[in-house]
């Protein structure tokens, strides 16, 4: 318990990035911080004691598995994660070009 | 096992802390990489060497194209004018005051009603595989593959990978639109 307790915590650390910061690098950061505690939160969810990996070899058919469904499914969100902060960033160094500062207070008020 | 997968997690969460208070653009980068590579223990403590492989290449390309992104900007933080002077002795502005204490209701808000949501879930350790419990017992054989993760995602769930596949595409049609050479005005 304390363990899922501890990743919402890293999820609030992300969340107090994108609200308090005014650098935009700072905000990306902190939307991939955001991703990767609920990766992390998926992947402790299916875990199950002295479970091992999901792959099928002989001498391992007869024990526990951990839950392979959120592992695919987590392992789509990275990639997806990818294209998202990579766009995000494009976004970032458009405005940069564009306004001469990562500023997000300062971008507002040039407006265009 | 549930100690030492709390101590990498306390690991990332002060890493985290400190990429978001760093002065510098480039070394906020770079200790942004302590969460990303603990993340990556983690996964590996928790059985999905998958996951590990694929987060570790995903964590160097960002990390690449951060640097690439810093390079060609500016390294300067953006100063924060939170505090100010009065007579030499430094105040919080109230408005900034204001904000700390929304904000750490909030936050505290959300976290207690976390800890309410966490009673439905399975404590940790003792998951009840439910809806992959068909694809362990006949995964391997119905899709051919030993790696149960590889069949679910490519078999079982294939429809999702050609979602992931279009977002992939889409994202980058988005970069090349926005990094354009010649903007129009």
């Amino acid at each position: 318990m304390i363990l899922y307790i501890l990743c919402f915590i890293l999820f609030l650390v992300g969340l107090y990035g994108v609200i308090t910061r005014r650098n935009v690098i700072k905000i990306v950061l902190g939307i991939c911080i955001m991703e990767y505690s609920l990766n992390l939160l998926l992947i402790l969810i299916g875990y199950v004691d002295e479970g091992v990996a999901p792959i099928v070899v002989r001498e391992t058919m007869a024990s526990k598995f951990v839950d392979p469904l959120p592992q695919a499914m987590v392992l789509t969100v990275i990639v997806i994660g990818l294209a998202t902060t990579a766009m995000l960033l494009a976004i970032a160094i458009r405005v940069y070009k564009k306004h001469g500062t990562f500023d997000i207070r300062e971008i507002k008020n040039l407006k265009g | 096992m549930e100690v030492l997968i709390a101590i990498i997690i306390v690991l990332m969460i002060a890493g985290s802390i400190y990429t978001l208070h760093s002065r510098d653009l480039l070394s906020a980068v770079i200790s942004y990489g302590i969460t990303g590579f603990g993340l990556v223990i983690c996964f590996l403590l928790l059985q999905a060497p998958d996951l590990a492989i694929a987060q570790i290449l995903v964590e160097i390309i960002t990390l690449i194209i951060m640097i690439s992104v810093i390079r060609i900007s500016t390294r300067e933080d953006v100063t924060e004018r939170s505090t100010i002077h009065i007579k030499g002795v430094r105040y919080i502005n109230m408005r900034t005051a204001a904000y700390i204490v929304t904000g750490a209701v909030f936050m505290i808000a959300l976290l207690y009603f976390f800890m309410d949501a966490t009673v439905l879930l399975d404590p940790f350790g003792v998951h009840q595989v439910r809806m992959s419990a068909a694809y362990m017992e006949v995964g391997a054989a119905i899709t051919g593959s030993a790696n149960l993760v590889a069949g679910v995602l490519f078999d079982f769930r294939a429809y999702d990978t050609l979602g992931e596949a279009t977002i992939l595409i889409t994202a980058v049609i988005g970069i090349l639109t926005v990094l354009r050479l010649k903007g129009r005005r």
